[in-house]
């Protein structure tokens, strides 16, 4: 294994612990949740096969479910967002292209293309969870609050940890 | 057929996506049943002692409520105590000899190892399971109220059913004018509760207490759920529409009770033979 795939595997243990140790706890108002765990999935390489880029996303998805007791769902969007990634990386490509083995981070692109490239997807992945779990659409104006509120939280933490540990390339 | 492959193979990552979000599907849908997936979820041992960890800093924040509590109940437990024996001295004779009722319903005591408020569907785990004699159905209190059911245990840890759960309904009864009806909760405020199914001519008050009805043979008849906080009757309604603030906050849950009813299987059969007989 090359110290590229170790220090991966290391950083999904990372976010997966701060996310159900931590982050569990935390939510605003009762409505703003916080999955920082996204950015890990997030700032996987850009040339990583699709098919590894699901299998991670199933696996961490279903780690975070086995502690919020709702298998399948958070692999479920997971999985979803894996799949639009490589479509919506290649779809805002910066000018000169992607280098081999870059990350897609701020230090990459720039706040206002790291901004445009995750809140999409975070949205997404915030949008799939709560109405799965809502089961439906009863309940359609309060679980639009929640994915809206919890969008927000999630970027705002995204955003704050990009400042303070801006990844370096690897 | 070596087109199909030669398709499929170019396909691939559109196909592995398809086949990944079914069986995630499969495995929410699986989950939402009554019992689900056994092994993937916080009863097993890995899982359940990371919350543990978890659980144990939590718990220093909230000591000062448990010792609030548990001071309480001993003295309405003294109390109890007291009276009981005044009785049984006064009419010791006519004591009751009936064992099979006096132990109706048996308690065991579990720690809270981790807890939701704030999903549509939220799940408490606890650190008591089958070797403790729990079994999923069981009913589950705490001093202060009710608190959920049993869904599923593994050796050593539980998971229950919260009451903050959109899907579980439990059988309850206003208690100043005893009528039935169902509680709820709505998914918003994971202190409030709906009571439902009651009907225009009963007056029900803000205030009024919310306890469970014996109905069901899971819950003992009388726990406190909540106190209504809030009446609305639309003009076409068949029932009220009413707000019950919930006795047990559930953010500070971190000990609670779980009920085994001795009876259950006997009433439960009994049941079923009514059933089969009027069919």
């Amino acid at each position: 294994m090359s110290r590229g795939a170790i220090f991966q595997v290391i950083a999904f243990f990372v976010y997966l612990f701060y996310q159900v140790l931590i982050l569990q706890n935390v939510v605003l108002f009762h409505t703003a949740f916080c999955f920082l765990y996204i950015l890990y999935l997030l700032l996987l390489p850009v040339e990583t096969n699709p098919l590894i880029l699901m299998g991670i996303g199933f696996l961490m998805g279903f780690a975070v479910d086995m502690f919020y007791e709702s298998i399948g769902l958070h692999a479920f969007a997971c999985v979803l967002i894996m799949y639009v990634r490589n479509y919506w990386l290649s779809s805002m490509t910066p000018q000169g292209g992607y280098d081999s083995n870059s990350t897609p981070s701020m230090a990459l692109g720039g706040f206002q293309w790291f901004v445009i490239y995750s809140l999409p997807l975070v949205f997404l992945h915030h949008t799939i969870l709560f109405f799965m779990e809502a089961g439906g659409f009863r309940m359609f104006w309060f679980t639009l609050w929640k994915i809206i509120t919890s969008t927000f939280f999630t970027m705002l933490v995204i955003l704050i940890a990009q400042f303070l540990f801006p990844s370096r390339r690897r | 057929m070596e087109r199909l492959f030669y398709f499929i193979y170019q396909y691939r990552a559109f196909f592995t996506f398809v086949v990944l979000e079914v069986f995630c599907f499969w495995l929410v849908v699986e989950n939402n049943a009554y019992q689900g997936a056994k092994f993937f979820n916080s009863s097993n041992t890995v899982v359940a002692s990371l919350n543990n960890f978890s659980q144990s800093i939590r718990d220093y924040f909230l000591l000062r409520d448990v010792n609030t509590t548990l001071a309480e109940e001993n003295a309405i437990l003294r109390r109890q105590v007291e009276q009981n024996n005044q009785r049984v001295q006064a009419f010791d004779t006519l004591a009751l000899r009936d064992s099979s009722l006096i132990k109706r319903f048996d308690f065991v005591s579990a720690k809270v190892v981790n807890n939701h408020v704030d999903q549509f569907k939220n799940f408490i785990t606890i650190n008591k399971g089958r070797d403790a004699g729990i079994e999923a159905g069981m009913a589950v209190i705490s001093p202060l109220g009710v608190v959920g059911k049993v869904k599923l245990v593994s050796n050593h840890y539980g998971v229950v059913t919260s009451l903050l759960h959109i899907d579980l309904m439990v059988s309850a009864v206003l208690k100043r004018t005893g009528h039935y009806g169902s509680v709820q909760w709505d998914g918003h405020d994971p202190g409030v509760v709906k009571f439902k199914y009651i009907p225009r001519h009963v007056n029900p008050m803000v205030g009024d207490s919310v306890v469970t009805s014996g109905f069901n043979a899971i819950f003992p008849e009388g726990v406190m759920i909540g106190t209504i906080i809030d009446k609305k009757l639309d003009n076409e309604a068949l029932s009220y529409d009413l707000s019950v603030r919930l006795s047990q906050d559930f953010r500070k849950l971190s000990y609670v009770t779980i009920v085994r009813s001795e009876l259950k299987q006997e009433v439960d059969s009994l049941e079923q033979v009514v059933n089969a007989m009027e069919r």
